[in-house]
């Protein structure tokens, strides 16, 4: 089956077809397409999906499911890509299959020891969430300060996800047909704004 | 051969979407308009929460778009053109409703139309009253703009004659309503208040209409605090505030000054049709001292239904509309929305 892999939630605009066998589950990267660009999100996802998807030598009609990155991440732009992909998801018919984004980075890690992954999450803070030698998350996603978390033997540092780890991440459930969850981000922030305090004299005295 | 547009708006709390069909003798057809609002969310901040809206407008985008689909009777098959709005707005919201446009026009094959917001109010009054003459002039009215437009063509020519200086329209009653202990947004509650008030109990200032200022800019920061003083002063002396009186006399200097300056540009200018739209024109008074000035001018008003006036997709359908049949090219799938995109920029 045809899987297209999208993540919004770092600098990296990624966009990815990846061929998922439905017997071993075997996957591979049939074209991607990925630029560096925090605030093109909006600009530049929709064209890198048609283009990943045309060098596939397919047309998004072709698709069979979605794998999309749910964060954590910091940028405006991360709803870019999960809007997206539930736009795509209900005019082509299929599934989308959010995928938290730390969890596809810890797909394409090395396995034998635990580790923890990091992405940049600005305001001097990290996301960060932690994997049994397997890959298996067993604490996070959180956001803290870099001082404020404890010492880990190997920490993956502000990487980004590739396709074949989105696809990775969600292979269980799309293998498995299973009904997609919520597409909704992991903000793990409060909104910044303010209650108004009593009201502002125009007048002195 | 009839067209379908799809509409998605999502510049500020409301997200919108619109379909309508495009006739072939130019006339357009509601088919379907869904909104979901965040202004309940916004109302304990007193104003729009920017992070809050696109939150907002991510989870309500595609059911939105589903129920549209749904009260139309059509399948997403069935659209042959894409608008949404591109500006201005907030820019986080609009990045919501952008990409999913391109999202829906990449999976269609259909083309994509980046189109003004403020446009769109003004194209939404052919939904219910057919074409519009050119030119016209168009007063929009809202939280968020107050503007004085000339329209030749509305796929196309829109030129800025006045706007406001500080505060927009809306946001005035928001602020005041807020003095007046009333809830928000304020323009229904200040709207209520009025009717039981006297609207000449207290002269409050009319911006802008001195002799040296520019004759179509708007001004109502100066109201503001002038209201403000006065509450403030009736308290000091230990004076009950009578809502009613202050609500009514604010409504009277804003809707004076609006349709005052809106008559005053069609008449020096020689045009025949007012059009006021945006979220304030459903204010009772706004519309009432507008039907008698124009009445009295000779001018033909036209204000579209309440439900057409507030943000909406339907607008902006309405507007691809026009724009599809005036032969305008798509916008490339590459385009940023842009929360300041001037009223000239018609489409993108
Ligand atoms: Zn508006």
């Amino acid at each position: 089956m045809l899987v297209l892999a999208i993540d919004t939630a770092t600098p990296a605009v990624t966009a990815g077809v990846v061929s998922v066998d439905r017997e071993s589950g075997a996957t591979r990267l049939l074209a991607e397409r990925v630029t560096l660009d925090a605030r093109a999100h909006g600009e530049l996802l929709t064209p890198h999906v048609r283009d990943a998807v045309a060098e596939a030598g397919h047309t998004l009609r072709d698709l069979d499911a979605i794998a999309c990155g749910t964060g954590p991440g910091p940028y405006t732009g991360l709803r870019a890509g999960m809007v997206t992909a539930a736009a795509l998801a209900h005019s082509l018919g299929i599934p989308a299959y959010p995928v938290c984004t730390l969890d596809a980075i810890a797909e394409d890690a090395e396995r034998g020891e635990p580790f923890r992954v990091l992405t940049d999450a600005r305001r001097k803070e990290v996301y960060w969430a932690d994997y049994d030698a397997e890959g298996h998350r067993v604490d996070g996603p959180h956001v803290d300060k870099p001082a404020d978390l404890d010492e880990v033997p190997r920490a993956l540092d502000h990487p980004k996800p590739t396709p074949l780890g989105l696809v990775a991440a969600a292979k269980a459930a799309i293998l498995g047909g299973e009904t997609p969850g919520p597409l909704t981000p992991l903000y793990l922030r409060r909104p910044d704004a303010a209650e108004p305090a009593t009201r502002k004299r125009v007048t002195t005295s | 051969m009839s067209r379908i547009v799809m509409g998605i708006e999502s510049s500020c709390d409301e997200t919108g979407v619109g379909l309508v069909r495009l006739h072939d003798d130019g006339t357009v057809e509601l088919l379907a308009d869904e909104v979901a609002s965040s202004v309940e969310q916004h109302a304990r901040f007193g104003g729009v929460v920017p992070e809050v809206a696109s939150r907002a407008h991510l989870e309500a985008m595609v059911p939105t778009a589903r129920r549209a689909f749904d009260t139309a009777g059509l399948e997403l098959s069935d659209v042959d053109a894409i608008a949404v709005t591109a500006g201005p707005g907030l820019a986080g919201a609009l990045l919501v409703g952008v990409s999913a446009a391109k999202a829906y026009a990449a999976a269609l094959d259909v083309p994509l139309y980046g189109v003004n917001h403020l446009a769109g109010h003004i194209a939404v009054d052919t939904l219910q009253h057919g074409p519009l003459p050119a030119p016209c002039l168009a007063l929009l009215v809202s939280g968020g703009h107050t503007q004085l437009l000339r329209v030749d063509d509305i796929a196309g020519k829109i030129t800025e004659i006045g706007s406001t200086v500080d505060d927009a329209a809306g946001e005035a009653y928001d602020k005041v309503a807020r003095l007046l202990d009333l809830p928000y947004p304020g323009g229904p509650p200040i709207d209520k208040a009025a009717k039981n008030g006297d609207p000449r109990a207290i002269a409050f200032p009319r911006g802008m209409t001195g002799p040296r200022d520019a004759p179509f800019d708007f001004s109502f920061s100066g109201l503001k605090t002038a209201v403000a003083r006065w509450v403030e002063a009736a308290e000091r002396r230990g004076d009950p505030i009578p809502v009613d009186n202050v609500a009514a006399s604010f409504q009277e200097a804003v809707a004076d000054v609006l349709t005052a300056k809106a008559v005053r540009a069609a008449t020096e200018s020689g045009i025949g049709t007012l059009v006021i739209s945006g979220g304030v024109a459903a204010n009772s008074r706004l519309s009432s001292l507008a039907a008698e000035r124009c009445e009295a001018a000779g001018i033909e008003l036209r204000v579209p239904r309440p439900r057409l006036c507030t943000d909406n997709g339907a607008m902006i359908a309405a507007l691809g509309a026009h724009v599809v049949a005036a032969g305008c090219t798509p916008s490339s799938l590459d385009f940023s929305a842009n929360p300041a995109l001037p009223v000239s920029t018609v489409s993108i």
